[in-house]
């Protein structure tokens, strides 16, 4: 009766609405359909948060992959058999990940999942895929300083997007002085360790780096936006390289437009704002502010794929205004690779999959060919956008070719030896100095 | 608006050009500059800003600002570049011929950060002589910005001519900035033009004379004089502007916990869901600014004027609501109210995710809350001055209502003497749904304020509830000027630790101390006194 009226209510305001809540109706019926499943269909199990915190990045993820899984179907699915999808929500809790993960292996018996966005959330994972050896599709650009053989990074390792970025920043808008601001998280810490390594490796002075951090969701922003403002008036040219991570982004882009920090005086950079953090936001005073990905959705491919995706999304979706957006793009990959490897091994198989995964490939959304790579991240093209008015970005500046990630930072000191070999090596972190495989133990 | 007068500008010279003036179609540099924005290339589009900016064509400023604007179109199969005029009439840009429309094939031509500063200094150089005075002054600003000795003839050549007072200032600043980073400036010339940034003091001086680079010595002297005397001039100032913004914050933690001192402090209810309140009225806003954008447009500065009675009822009928069906029957059970309350809000914030989506709803600032102006050394911007007015007008409007009206004074008598107050007659249990309705109404307000600054998602509230309680604590339960108090001590306490202890060091200090606090006097700053205390 409750879910009813609220269904009501949702098919009064709006088309979305209708979807979420059909979701969520699907949600509680997700177990009892698993449980009656037939032998001729093939589970995929979707670990991405639908309430909470985070449901605002993740929800569209689960949408992705419901997609997908729709388009195969109609294609007659994966070895003759349906695709059939398992959703659950681990609600931003990061144990419940974990208690869901071992749920949809387990009880649901599904084949492989595509979950998680939080780096946390993946850490508290990890032990459940190993245990119950299992395949997972990490979608979400990340720290790096990882390679699990149980899951395949299809989002950027720092140096397929940090790195690029930097440099973007050195050549063409000649930066002189670094502010790296983050939310307090494993991601942003580690990122701007590999940064600031690699700043002082070109030749930038500690007192030009000002690194700051802020608690999740901080939404007074005053000081600190004064405070970059006072550190770029240093007569060097200054850009801000930013992690924050959520919902603290909408208050800062509009401090920064308040106080008439414009992009052609002071640009930021960020790692974690796309079209869909953007569709919060009037654009208009951020026009010329960067983010650096390895997709965007204003990209015009020569064979019309990307053009296609957003066609098909939106028509899928029932929402013209539907956007499109990087971490998408990733499990749009990350899935067809894994669907060519187990039409290569006519099997679902966790560790015959896992094996056949590397030196897969799969064409991304930009026109170009992804592979997968021994150490189970993938080849990405780097785009550097420009944030234009209509809360769209226009690609100013992309690497020539496709970028290898790299599962262990090269600037590193404690990973800069460590190198991701699970065909060769069979091992996550073999030191190429030492010869040897460090193990889980490390 | 500057925008705008640009743009006015700029078509007010395309129809003068068109009526009087038709350059002959010769290919010169000027014709080959211009040509060189079909490119689409960054360098080249550069090169062509330098030439045609430099060319003294009449055509130069037109072909700029609509640059500026991404009026300027560019056809990459004819190479041919067009400017559309603000009133959709079109010229060729190499020859100021009118043309009956652009090919479709003709795109804007794109700009980056770098371009971007190029254009405003070109456009800078060339409204130096701008008959409105807001022009002149924008345009002095970005030579000084750019400082490049290119435009030191024209900044001359405007100086002479200058009336107005601001415009003449910002102009001998500019002038001193080029003459300051000229090569073949004399020793004097820069040693007047330090003195005159001097004057000006701010963080821009700053940035000029720290990146001086190689200067006599007497110059470099001079120089390192006036930083300090900018730097310890900027201290005093980042004192004051600490101070503002901890106000700002105050007012910001005040106005959420407001409701929260009626529902918790006056009535003694754990509200959990009080952010969830907070929440309805920021959804509320985000309604009727959707409404006036589709039906009224003309409307939008004044949707928030709309949206704070709206979002009062809204929020207000579901406190009531709230009230009769959940927690009268939790009075006196504080750890039940508190589980109710607080799986209330996990379930109203479920289901505004189910009706409006997981993600930020975009508020607009009506213009009247956006950018900001200096205040001395310090910028202020508007939607804090506001929110600040705001806050302290709900406060007093609030303290008047219970001081002098008849539901205020049923209010207080329930409160202070439940039984006593029901022998007198008072409806005690409509009494107690109108004043969680009341709390409930406020926090709707707050959320109106509150979209200015934040995301409107569904986890707007949970940010701002245990910060209320902090305040309602800190500040003394069942006292509003404690709350006031509290909230401002509270804000300015945590604007003066950030610089020093960073903003997650700060907010842990701050639990600490209040943590003290509360050992030293677990009643807050006010505590009231009397029989409300035992009740």
């Amino acid at each position: 009766m409750l879910s009813k009226s609220i269904h009501d209510i949702a098919a009064s305001f709006s088309r979305r609405g209708v979807l979420a809540a059909s979701a969520s109706l699907m949600l509680g019926l997700a177990p009892l359909t698993g449980a009656k499943a037939a032998d001729d269909t093939i589970k995929v199990g979707v670990l991405h948060s639908l309430s909470g915190t985070m449901a605002i990045s993740e929800t569209t993820l689960k949408d992705t992959i419901l997609f997908l899984i729709d388009q195969q179907n109609k294609k007659g699915g994966v070895n003759g058999k349906k695709l059939e999808a398992v959703v659950v929500d681990p609600a931003s809790n990061w144990p419940l990940f974990a208690e869901k993960a071992r749920e949809l292996i387990t009880k649901d018996k599904v084949s492989v999942v595509f979950g998680c966005w939080t780096s946390v959330s993946r850490k508290s994972v990890l032990p459940v895929f190993k245990e119950l050896n299992s395949v997972l599709f990490y979608p979400v650009q990340y720290e790096g300083e990882e390679s699990e053989r149980n899951v395949f990074y299809t989002g950027a390792a720092p140096n397929q997007q940090a790195i690029p970025a930097v440099d973007y920043l050195m050549k063409e808008e000649k930066v002189k002085r670094w502010v790296l601001a983050g939310t307090d998280y494993v991601y942003p810490r580690t990122t701007n360790k590999i940064l600031e390594a690699y700043l002082k490796s070109k030749g930038v002075a500690q007192e030009d780096i000002m690194i700051n951090y802020t608690p999740f969701g901080h939404s007074d922003w005053q000081t600190i936006v004064a405070d970059i403002k006072k550190f770029g008036s240093a007569g060097k040219k200054t850009a801000v390289v930013s992690t924050i991570n959520g919902d603290a982004n909408v208050p800062f882009y509009k401090e920064l437009g308040n106080q008439g920090i414009k992009a052609k005086d002071i640009p930021v950079v960020a790692f974690s704002v796309g079209e869909e953090e953007l569709a919060g936001i009037d654009t208009k005073p951020l026009v010329g502010h960067l983010a650096a990905w390895n997709y965007f959705e204003s990209i015009k491919t020569k064979d019309g794929s990307n053009e296609k995706f957003i066609k098909d999304w939106q028509a899928y979706t029932k929402n013209p205004k539907r956007v499109t957006n990087d971490p998408m793009e990733a499990h749009v990959i990350g899935f067809n690779m894994w669907v060519k490897a187990v039409e290569k091994v006519k099997s679902t198989d966790p560790d015959k999959v896992i094996d056949a995964l590397p030196g897969i490939e799969a064409p991304n959304l930009t026109g170009g060919v992804s592979k997968m790579l021994p150490n189970h991240h993938i080849t990405k093209p780097v785009f550097i956008g420009e944030i234009k008015g209509n809360g769209q970005f226009d690609v100013v500046w992309k690497t020539p070719g496709l970028v290898a990630g790299d599962a262990w930072s090269k600037e590193l000191d404690g990973s800069k030896d460590l190198v991701g070999d699970w065909v060769g090596k069979k091992c996550g972190n073999f030191n190429t100095k030492s010869n040897k495989c460090l193990g889980s133990g490390s | 608006m500057l925008a705008y007068l640009s743009a006015r500008l700029c078509s007010l010279a395309l129809s003068l050009l068109l009526i009087a003036f038709a350059p002959p179609a010769l290919a010169g540099p000027f014709e080959d500059g211009v040509a060189k924005f079909a490119n689409d290339d960054y360098s080249d589009t550069e090169e062509a800003i330098g030439v045609v900016a430099g060319s003294g064509n009449p055509l130069a400023f037109p072909i700029i600002s609509a640059l500026q604007d991404g009026r300027l179109m560019a056809d990459p199969d004819s190479k041919k570049v067009y400017v559309t005029g603000t009133d959709g009439k079109s010229i060729d840009a190499a020859t100021g011929q009118p043309v009956a429309s652009v090919p479709d094939s003709a795109s804007a031509v794109r700009l980056n950060n770098r371009l971007r500063r190029s254009v405003d200094a070109a456009v800078g150089g060339l409204t130096l002589q701008s008959p409105d005075v807001g022009t002149r002054l924008q345009a002095a600003q970005s030579v000084f910005k750019s400082h490049e000795e290119t435009a030191l003839e024209a900044v001359d050549a405007a100086l002479a001519k200058e009336t107005s007072r601001s415009v003449k200032t910002a102009l001998g600043e500019a002038r001193a900035a080029i003459l300051l980073f000229k090569a073949d400036a004399s020793e004097v010339e820069k040693l007047e033009a330090v003195a005159t940034l001097k004057v000006r003091g701010d963080q821009e001086v700053m940035a000029l004379l720290t990146g001086l680079g190689d200067q006599p010595p007497s110059v470099t002297k001079a120089a390192a004089s006036a930083i300090g005397s900018i730097q310890s001039s900027l201290a005093i100032w980042s004192m004051v502007q600490n101070a503002w913004y901890g106000l700002s914050l105050g007012s910001v933690l005040l106005l959420a916990a407001i409701g929260l001192a009626i529902t918790f402090g006056v009535m003694g209810v754990i509200n959990m869901a009080h952010g969830e309140m907070v929440m309805i009225g920021a959804y509320t806003t985000f309604v009727v600014q959707e409404v006036i954008r589709t039906r009224y447009p003309g409307l939008f500065d004044y949707s928030l004027l709309i949206a704070v009675p709206l979002a009062f009822v809204v929020a207000g009928a579901i406190g009531v609501l709230i009230e009769r069906s959940i927690i009268r029957f939790l009075y006196g059970r504080p750890l039940e109210t508190l589980l109710a309350t607080w799986g209330l809000s996990l379930v109203l914030q479920q289901a505004v995710r189910t009706m409006f989506g997981p993600t930020n709803r975009e508020v607009g600032n009506p213009s009247w809350m956006s950018g900001a102006f200096e205040f001395g050394q310090i910028t202020i911007t508007y939607n804090r001055l506001w929110i600040l007015v705001f806050t302290l007008a709900v406060f007093a409007i609030l303290l008047a209502m219970l001081r002098y009206t008849a539901l205020g004074l049923e209010m207080r008598a329930v409160t202070q003497n439940r039984r006593m107050a029901a022998s007198m007659g008072i409806a005690t249990s409509r009494v107690d749904a109108l004043t969680f309705g009341l709390g409930s109404g406020i926090a709707g307000i707050a959320g109106v304020a509150l979209s200015q600054i934040d995301n409107v998602s569904p986890n707007l509230g949970q940010s701002y509830v245990i910060d209320s309680f902090m305040v309602v604590v800190f500040g003394g339960v069942g006292n509003l000027w404690g709350t006031l108090v509290g909230a401002f001590t509270l804000g300015i306490a945590n604007k003066f630790l950030e610089p020093v202890a960073g903003a997650v060091l700060g907010k842990i200090a701050i639990l600490v101390l209040i943590i003290l606090f509360i050992q030293k006097r677990p009643r807050g700053l006010f505590a009231l006194k009397g029989r409300a205390v035992e009740a």
